[in-house]
């Protein structure tokens, strides 16, 4: 058992991982402010990012893994650009961006 | 306790910890803040995985430029003052069923699945093997990035400009 605690391997990157997913989809699940359920996103792909780069790191012994993290970290930046600038869309239409407030289709 | 298993218990907990913060704090600002430790442990964990230029792109990209991004909308969309009950949760019992059932299912997959591993990790600067996976086989989405990236810089300006109706759009 000590062995296993402190010989850091693959298993621990992803159990790491996985803790933060969980975490991102409680926070996408039950927020109801937009900018909270963004930040649970961010946080999901960061749990993903971990994930390739644990791999690419102990398991495939190439660069795919890390490049696919950077792919991931660049549409992680264009999400959270106009994800943020419909929310502030909606602040201005609706002076909230509380998600449940939000409930009319006409602009 | 060796030097690696020391360094991997410290980011893990800063990371986990910062996220924990993020989810189930009350106040958006803490939230926004905390996902500041997120992604410093995160960084870590990525130079502790010997990706060098990763660490240094998601300290430059996620911090910079994404946790900027979020505490801009942040003070835009709040009125400061009332700040405190900002981030209410709702269904916490559904969700934290689901994601009891969805944590458990992918833990025992981690714990019990037998992974392919090499007996030696790679350890070397990675930025020459990225920069030549960019230019020779990722040639594609490469370039694909590029008009992704100006999409949503043209997609944010139009979908967040005020919009002029009546006499003042003459003018």
């Amino acid at each position: 058992m000590d062995g296993l605690l402190l010989d850091i391997g693959l298993r621990h990157f992803l159990f790491v991982s996985l803790i933060v997913f969980v975490l991102g989809l409680y926070c996408v699940l039950t927020r109801k402010n937009a900018i909270g359920i963004l930040l649970g996103v961010e946080l999901i792909l960061n749990s993903a990012n971990i994930n390739y780069i644990a791999f690419s790191h102990f398991s495939s012994g190439n660069y795919d893994g890390q490049v696919f993290a950077i792919f991931v970290i660049m549409l992680a930046a264009a999400e959270a650009v106009i994800g943020l600038a419909i929310v502030l869309g909606i602040y201005q239409n609706f002076s909230s961006i509380d998600i449940e407030a939000v409930d009319s289709l006409q602009g | 306790m060796p030097l690696e298993a020391l360094v991997f218990y410290l980011l893990a907990a800063l990371t986990i910890g910062s996220a924990l913060i993020v989810a189930l704090s009350h106040n958006l600002v803490y939230s926004a803040f905390a996902l500041l430790g997120t992604f410093m442990g995160v960084a870590g964990l990525y130079a502790l995985l010997a990706a060098d230029f990763v660490a240094v792109i998601q300290v430059m990209l996620y911090i910079g430029g994404i946790l900027v991004l979020i505490l801009f909308a942040v003070m835009l969309t709040h009125r400061i003052a009332d700040v405190d009950v900002s981030n209410r949760t709702v269904g916490r019992i559904p969700a934290v069923l689901i994601l009891g059932v969805v944590g458990t299912v992918m833990g025992v997959c981690i714990g019990t699945a037998e992974w392919v591993q090499h007996a030696e990790p790679m350890v070397e600067p990675t930025t020459f093997g990225i920069g030549e996976a960019f230019l020779g086989p990722y040639i594609l989405p490469f370039e694909l990035a590029s008009v992704v990236l100006l999409v949503a810089l043209i997609g944010a300006v139009v979908v967040s400009r005020k919009e002029l109706r009546g006499p003042m759009a003459d003018g």
